[in-house]
């Protein structure tokens, strides 16, 4: 075999090869992870779910998309981190919220929450959950008109199971109507089974961990417990399995709380943020104004989690001094 | 043994020529022998240009602590000693010589006679013989620590974690008589009490042969030890752990912990040179990458420049972009095919232009991906960003000095962001700073 050489060879670091995960990936992971509660909103609210989702996600990408060019920047469309943001902003609104609004909280979210502090991995707090707060305060009538499943028999709108209770007098619709989702609320969160196989997958493909989802969840869940028991107000146990089915606990605890950017590094962080979580969703459930709490929980703790990060101490392999045990 | 797995991550193997029983690569027509093959001082040339030497004669020493000698691969005639830029960046002085192909042996070549540690370490300096898995740490010196009453363990490096290298597999199916001899020399005159051949499970084959050898023989003091077939659990660090359970903190050398640790070439090697009395002057390494036409296992001279021994595997099949000394994980690219063997070679892997990319970087999402692959759990993420800042002391608190460079977190990014690099980098910051 005849000799050759060569001697314009490439240089870098290593390592030279790299897995095939990247963001792009694992953002498309989550879209999938999205699609079961998307099939069962559908299926309780009707087609128009997949509009307004199509508009919030086709908003969301335009908005990342202009900012980047407008601001001469790196195009990050392709990331898909802007259409999980559209997606999940679609999940936290009530199907019959007129486009404007639902475009509005996609700008609010992407050019606002994300962008103006420096684009993906520097945002302070996660931009779906800020974008449904602005507009649950700003345009409350709209936000909270939530059209009927197509379950109920007659009315034009109804109550989400949360705002019954807060309420009081109706009956509250029972823990396996709002297992499978069959009740008022935004169109992403009312069935727990779907959002629970989404979340799964997720940990399954190691896209999340477990951490946030289980300690958020769990904390709900004996905060519930713990207080229907003291106050006798019916069954602690059903109603802190309510707790956890109603409103927005699924949909925040797999899908919003697990928010890289916004949320602790480190498993104990993890597990600080997890219980803050589920403590501020219940304390304003059951004490506070609005009848749901999971959003302004998960901001509340996003807004900490520099904090948290600075408190919790890494326990490494090895790192004790050389005389040391 | 009961205790946890330091954390690792999974990589492709890429073992493709783990079938590939060894061939012997002829000898060229030039050999470029390096003198500076060991981590430590460099050797000077003992001969001239016009000077004849002969195979396994000494050809560069140095008055040195921290050194090995080097010595000719090959016979032939000395026309000249050039200097060449290293991979390293460095400038390497190397010894030209034309072959006569005869590989006559040096006349004083003989099994060393040894009957006590001093002898035995006098025979391992004169072996030539260095760390053979990428260190290139003066065996002679290992072998030797300060409390040489308190070591107990030996341990054999035979992981071989690095996707596509296969030469320390051939080597335990091939050369086991050398590298069971090997061991038992090092355990008698050091002082060692039992053996282990750690070795990923990925290579059930190896694992089985040693354990029959050992059987047959009836040596009951040293044992293979299955890994996990994960990377990096060759790290030095690692291994103790995974095999002892003993955690080695920071700055602490294997002999503390009463351990012997080195790689299974090493101990082959010189099995070898107590059984022929020849030096280290020829190499087994895994010739393989996308650009070569027959990847295979190759033994090559030391000093056989790298595009010779692509040549002997048929050649390249399309342009190389990248060439590798070493692994995909660890190893380092070369800008030259016209660069010689070394000691430490244990691969030499050609990528084409598609294989070749350098990713590009994106912003950190945060994720933790790099914090759960890093086997320490040091905080990649976090070193990057005082690294962006030069932030010295949060370097230094955040213990990049531990970083062992495996490359674990910059493979899992999704950002494809060079962490393991920056941590390099960030070594620099805080030894510049004069951070104790």
């Amino acid at each position: 075999m005849e000799k050759k050489t060569y001697s314009n060879l490439v240089v870098s670091s290593a390592p030279h090869i790299v897995s095939s995960v990247d963001t792009s990936r694992i953002m498309a992971m989550v879209l999938l992870a999205m699609v079961p509660s998307l099939v069962v909103s559908v299926y309780v609210f009707g087609m128009r779910v997949l509009a307004l989702t199509a508009v919030c996600i086709v908003a969301s990408v335009f908005f990342e998309w202009a900012y980047n060019k407008l601001m001469k920047k790196t195009q990050t469309v392709g990331d898909l981190s802007a259409a999980v943001t559209g997606m999940l902003i679609a999940f936290n609104v009530p199907s019959g919220l007129p486009f404007w609004i639902a475009i509005l909280g996609c700008f609010i979210a992407i050019i606002i929450v994300k962008q103006l502090y420096g684009g993906i991995g520097k945002n302070l707090v996660n931009p779906a959950i800020t974008a449904r707060i602005v507009l649950f305060i700003s345009f409350a009538t709209e936000m909270t008109t939530w059209p009927l499943p197509r379950m109920a028999a007659d009315a034009v709108s109804t109550a989400t199971p949360l705002g019954i209770l807060a309420e009081g007098g109706a009956e509250l619709p029972n823990n396996m109507e709002l297992f499978l989702g069959f009740v008022g609320g935004s169109m992403g969160e009312v069935s727990a089974i779907a959002l629970m196989v989404g979340g799964l997958f997720l940990i399954w493909k190691k896209v999340i961990s477990p951490i946030i989802p289980f300690t958020f969840i769990g904390t709900v869940f004996v905060f519930a417990f713990i207080y229907y028991s003291v106050t006798g107000d019916g069954n602690a146990l059903d109603m802190a399995i309510f707790h956890i089915l109603a409103g927005g606990v699924m949909l925040g605890a797999f899908f919003m709380a697990t928010d890289y950017v916004t949320t602790p590094l480190l498993p104990m962080g993890k597990v600080i943020f997890g219980i803050g979580c589920g403590l501020i969703t219940m304390l304003i459930r059951l004490f506070g104004q609005y009848p749901e709490g999971v959003s302004f929980s998960i901001l509340l703790m996003n807004v900490l989690t520099p904090l948290i990060n600075n408190f919790c101490q890494n326990r490494m392999y090895g790192g004790a001094k050389k005389n040391e045990k | 043994m009961s205790h946890k797995h330091l954390q690792s991550i999974h990589v492709s193997h890429y073992k493709h020529t783990a079938g590939c029983a060894t061939e012997v690569m002829p000898i060229p027509d030039v050999v470029k022998i390096s003198m500076s093959q060991h981590i430590g001082a460099p050797c000077k040339p003992l001969v001239k240009k016009g000077d004849y030497v002969k195979v396994g004669q000494l050809i560069g020493d140095v008055d040195a602590f921290v050194s090995a000698p080097i010595h000719s691969s090959v016979s032939g005639t000395v026309t000249g000693i050039e200097e060449q830029r290293s991979a390293v960046g460095g400038v390497d002085t190397l010894v030209v010589i034309e072959t006569d192909k005869k590989q006559e042996i040096f006349e004083g070549i003989k099994p060393p006679e040894v009957n006590d540690l001093q002898g035995f370490i006098k025979a391992v300096r004169d072996s030539g013989l260095v760390g053979l898995g990428g260190a290139s740490f003066p065996t002679h010196i290992k072998f030797n620590p300060k409390n040489i009453d308190d070591v107990h363990t030996l341990i054999v490096n035979a992981a071989e974690c690095e996707p596509f290298i296969t030469s320390d597999h051939r080597l335990m199916l091939e050369d086991t008589e050398d590298l069971i001899s090997g061991m038992q020399l090092a355990m008698k005159y050091i002082g060692l009490d039992e053996g282990f051949i750690g070795i990923e499970e990925n290579k059930p084959d190896a694992i089985a042969h040693l354990d029959k050898v050992l059987a047959d023989k009836g040596i009951t003091n040293i044992k293979t030890f299955k890994l996990q077939a994960r990377y990096p659990k060759g790290a030095e660090r690692v291994l103790v752990y995974e095999i002892t359970g003993k955690t080695m903190n920071a700055g602490v050398l294997p002999a503390d912990l009463g351990v012997i640790l080195s790689n299974v070439t090493t101990f082959a090697k010189l099995g070898e040179y107590f059984r022929t009395g020849m030096p280290l002057i020829s190499k087994r390494m895994t010739v393989d990458g996308d650009a070569v036409n027959q990847p295979k296992n190759v033994i090559a001279p030391i000093g056989a420049m790298i595009n010779d021994v692509i040549a002997f595997c048929g050649g390249y099949k399309q342009e190389p972009r990248k060439i590798l000394m070493g692994g995909p994980m660890m190893g380092r690219a070369i800008f030259s095919d016209e660069m010689p063997i070394v000691k430490n070679n244990n691969a030499i892997l050609a990528f084409s232009k598609a294989q070749s990319l350098v990713k590009e970087e994106t912003a950190c999402i945060n994720c933790g991906r790099c914090h759960q692959a890093c086997p320490f759990k040091l905080i990649p993420t976090a070193l990057a960003d005082a690294y962006d800042r030069r932030d010295a002391q949060a370097l230094s608190d955040l213990k990049v000095m531990q970083c062992m460079e495996c490359g674990s977190c910059s493979y899992v990014c999704p950002a494809r962001r060079p962490l393991g690099f920056t941590n390099k980098l960030g070594k620099a910051v805080v030894k510049e700073a004069g951070i104790k």
